[in-house]
């Protein structure tokens, strides 16, 4: 049976079922400082004066740094990128000058124990000049606005346009145009396991160790060797076991340039381990816009333009190396999503203010995008007359037409978006579903039924970086495969897991590959000493193009293994199958040789090796799928509103996926059906809210809502199996997708269910407090409240 | 800072000690000074459940609790659940169901399950999805933990 396609069950399991897994904070080093960091109470602040000394005199402190102290040990941070109309920030690893949101870390206690820690804090005396809080983006654009970030001239960090065609005409000689602003408010990823970092110095070598909870281990050595002023190559960066990242854990984070300089300083590992709230205040955050858009339909439901204007609230800091135009640039890259959209105009702008920074967090953009570009099609089905699905079928991108270019420029190399909607409908049981709402509007009950149709853009080769304009290389991976002695096989890459079980599927694909034993292959990942050069896991790429690198690299062992047998038995490679850890000569089954002893005689040398070969059984190989490759679904989400308590209950989901060819139904499933969780989650619950004052209210798990079971639904997923023309493999990426139907399936849904009261619904999350108000509302307005 | 105080209970049948000061949390002291860290942090103000054990046989988060008031109790946590070398029922269902991905939540999950079906035996899938939705899950969205949970409640009957 082949080992791609197979629901193996994952080899990493064991270790985190018996409590043996390794996260940074279960790591210990000799003379090992904790680290806490002092945190702005204030959102935007002069730092008048800082005293240290009362906190330096407590027994057990070692040291407390400050932002001018640490500044002589490491450069602030500064995300570069090509796009025009975008201004670089700069952001110290500890405040200098003025704090930009509240929770940016002051000045870092050093102790012998965290508690010690947090005690001094208490002791550590900063004197602050409140300045005016940019609270909003309207506020930051607003004439006499205080900065920022006064170097930057203006809080408009980037502006950015996508058009195609004719929109205005468009919208002038259409039949219908819908049209509204649309609100998605700001987000927090919540990893269950809170960022954590911890560096060692190693004085006689001049090389650093930096253990962290990071997607991008490969990002961050080169970003940090820049930084703190060393070669790359005296930089080591390892995520260890790493308890979730969702996006947040992808950018180099201010408190991991400090470690790394603070353990250069003090000559002693130095370890940090954020608490809930630090999480809450200080890992990035997402989406936050503003959209106002305009679908232009014709008569018969036929899509002819699309125009939307898109304001970002990118908080504080532009981050590294992603910049601040990841979210908001995508947003308009994304909007006409997997239909024909002749006409098309995207503005976007990311606008400072002073809240936690924004960065990439699963879907990056296109659950916002999703979500308004479905509505509104929703929307024009319903004042046409028109069956939603009906519409959609009409609008789609058909198989015939791809490869296809969007308005946007992104090629979409395939695509099965009309199978996966009428797929979808069959297996949500559409018209039984829809005879089941009449039926329970009849009884006094609010039943929806909500559609959402996307398409992404997984395994982005080298064409365009993997965020807008950002100024890094995020095209290529590599594997380095190698047979050891012992005939058993490591298999080493510089992507990252985070809980997608690549030492499962990449297994699969090397063993399947080179004709191993799966049990006889081991992935390494996550360090930059034992693998190949890469950046990390992120953007829906490793399946692509870390397995796009395992294939190559594998296949060259097997052609290699292969020589080595045929010459050893005598016999042509031709006459050889490899397989389960055995080169056999066809035809006759008792004539051949283990992996083992290929490569025993590959490491022996010449004497045993064909004439002139190269000894070793070693293969490294990069693989760049240049543009990438699309994946696609559609969700239907059945929900019940009720109408006294505002509560919104999911009772139904369906998935129908299509990420090209599977290396692991069950991981697909658990990746399908994890990240529409967190869309529900998105949509009902999930909400960073700030005061006027900056300060943020919701900075407990009490106050941030994450769904538990209760509130889910079991998750219906079908898979497509349509493999990429364009990645080696055929795989498609499928981390994120799931995220970014699920908001635009339920509020769709929610919609649905409110048609008797004439309401439409442009806001999430769907808050029974902004329900309860929405429905409170004449019924002729629909527009959100304004932040 | 107070001074050290001793602290003995069992934990996973074995007998242990340790001193520390009056103010440490029991899952500090899990991790820190029993060196047991499989016991993850998550939250530390009792809603992930990342920090669930067992304490006299009933689920407890360690995270909101003071080491010393679990002074003379007996503890069980996630690196006591195997027996005998062999994985429990409820590990081996997490395994075959894919009901975990990056393993955080992992041990809270499974001491939480375990709690569910000591009290309820054969739990209905809201049941299920009720009892652990003391436990925060960001990746499986549970759907592999139900389906965990119910697969070892048959096997436990």
């Amino acid at each position: 049976m082949p080992l791609i396609g197979a629901p193996v069950r994952r080899v990493e399991d064991a270790r985190f079922l018996t409590g043996q897994g390794r996260y940074v904070a279960d790591l210990t080093l000799p003379r090992m400082l904790h680290v806490a960091f002092l945190r702005s109470p204030h959102a935007h602040a002069g730092i008048v004066s800082i005293d240290a000394h009362p906190a330096r005199e407590l027994p057990g402190v070692l040291a407390c740094i400050t932002g001018d102290e640490i500044a002589t040990q490491a450069r602030p941070m500064r995300a570069e990128s090509r796009m025009a109309g975008y201004h670089p920030t700069e952001c110290p690893p500890l405040a200098r000058g003025k704090v930009r949101f509240a929770g940016e870390a002051v000045a870092a206690v050093l102790a012998e124990s965290r508690y010690t820690a947090e005690d001094a804090l208490e002791l550590v005396d900063v004197r602050y000049a409140t300045l005016p809080v940019v609270g909003t983006p309207e506020a930051a654009m607003a004439g006499g606005a205080a900065l920022v970030h006064e170097a930057a001239g203006s809080n408009v960090l980037l502006t950015r346009a996508f058009v195609q065609g004719d929109v205005d005409g468009a919208m002038r000689d259409a039949a219908l145009v819908v049209g509204d602003r649309f609100r998605f408010h700001r987000h927090a990823g919540v990893t269950i396991e809170n960022r954590a970092c911890l560096a060692d110095w190693n004085p006689g070598v001049g090389e650093l160790t930096l253990w962290s909870s990071t997607q991008v281990p490969g990002l961050l050595r080169e970003g940090l060797a820049a930084l703190l002023d060393l070669p790359v190559h005296r930089l080591r960066v390892v995520a260890p076991d790493v308890g979730g990242g969702f996006g947040v854990k992808s950018a180099l984070y201010p408190e991991e340039v400090a470690v790394c300089a603070l353990a250069r300083l003090t000559g002693r590992p130095v370890q940090w381990v954020a608490d809930r709230r630090e999480d809450l205040l200080t890992s990035t955050q997402a989406w936050d816009e503003t959209i106002d858009a305009e679908l232009a339909v014709n008569a018969d439901g036929t899509i002819r333009g699309l125009r939307a204007r898109v304001v970002a609230d990118v908080g504080a800091y532009s981050i590294h190396p992603w910049t601040a135009a990841i979210e908001v640039v995508q947003v308009i890259s994304f909007l006409p999503g997997p239909y024909r959209v002749e006409h098309y105009r995207g503005e976007a702008w990311g606008v400072a203010t002073n809240k936690a920074p924004m960065g990439p967090y699963r879907g990056v953009g296109r659950p916002v995008s999703t979500f308004v570009t479905e509505a509104l099609v929703d929307r024009a089905a319903r004042r046409l007359g028109m069956d939603p699905v009906a519409l959609r079928l009409r609008n789609l991108i058909r198989p015939d037409e791809l490869p296809y270019r969007s308005p946007s420029g992104v090629v979409w190399d395939s695509g099965s978006f009309v199978e996966s909607l009428e797929r979808a409908r069959d297996a949500a049981g559409y018209e039984h579903v829809r005879a089941e709402q009449e039926r329970a509007r009849r009884a006094g009950r609010y039943v929806g039924v909500g559609v959402a149709c996307y398409v992404e853009l997984t395994g982005v080769g080298s064409a365009i970086p993997a965020s807008p304009g950002a100024a890094i290389s995020t095209g290529t991976e590599g594997a380095t495969v190698r047979v050891d002695p012992g005939g058993t096989v490591t298999a080493s890459f510089g992507l990252a897991c985070h809980g997608q079980g690549h030492e499962t599927t990449l297994a699969q694909v090397v063993a399947e590959e080179l004709g191993a034993r799966l049990e006889d292959v081991r992935v390494v990942s996550g360090d930059t000493a034992a693998g190949p050069v890469g950046t990390g896991t992120y953007a829906s790429r490793s399946a692509v193009i870390g397995g796009g690198a395992a294939i190559l690299a594998a296949r060259a062992l097997r052609e290699k293994a292969l020589a080595i047998a045929a010459h050893l038995l005598e016999v042509s490679a031709d006459d050889l199958t490899l397989g389960d850890g055995r080169a056999t000569v066809r035809g006759t089954p008792h004539r051949g040789l283990t992996l083992r002893e290929i490569a025993g005689a590959a490491y022996a040398g010449a004497k045993r090796l064909p004439k002139g070969m190269e000894p070793g059984l070693e293969a490294t190989r990069f693989y760049d799928p240049y543009f990438g490759t699309a994946s696609n679904a559609t969700h239907i989400a059945v929900v019940e509103v009720d109408p006294e308590t505002c509560a919104v209950i999911v009772r139904r989901f369906v998935v129908v996926e299509d990420c090209g060819r599977i290396i692991n139904p069950l991981i697909v499933e658990g990746q399908a059906i994890g990240g529409v969780a967190q869309g529900v989650g998105a949509a009902l619950l999930e909400e960073v809210v700030y005061a006027d004052d900056g300060q943020l209210l919701t900075g407990s798990l009490m106050d941030y809502l994450v769904p538990t079971a209760a509130e889910l639904p079991a998750v219906e997923v079908v898979h497509l199996e349509h493999p990429s023309p364009t990645t080696l493999g055929g795989f498609k990426g499928v981390g994120e997708g799931g995220t970014i139907g699920a908001p635009a399936a339920v509020a769709n849904a929610i919609a649905d269910a409110l048609q008797p009261f004439g309401m439409e619904l442009s806001e999430l999350p769907a808050t029974p407090d902004r329900l309860f108000r929405l429905l409170s509302r004449p019924r002729t307005t629909s527009s959100p409240e304004t932040p | 800072m107070a001074d050290a105080v001793t602290v003995r209970l069992t934990v996973n049948g074995v007998e242990r000690e340790g001193r520390c000061e009056p103010r440490k949390l029991l899952v500090d002291f899990l991790r820190e000074d029993l060196g047991l860290t499989g016991t993850h942090v998550g939250c530390e103000h009792g809603i992930c459940g990342a920090c669930t054990i067992l304490i006299d046989g009933e689920a407890a988060r360690s995270c909101i609790m003071l080491a010393v008031q679990a002074d003379g109790a007996e503890l069980l946590t996630i690196e006591g659940l195997m027996r005998d070398g062999k994985l429990h029922p409820l590990q081996e269902a997490f395994r075959e169901h894919h009901g975990l991905q990056c393993g955080f939540c992992t041990p809270g999950m499974l001491m939480t399950a375990l709690d569910l079906l000591r009290t309820n035996p054969s739990p209905t899938e809201a049941e299920i999805r009720e009892g652990i939705s003391a436990v925060l899950c960001r990746c499986t969205g549970y759907h592999g933990i139900v389906r965990a949970v119910e697969a070892a409640a048959r096997k436990m009957r």
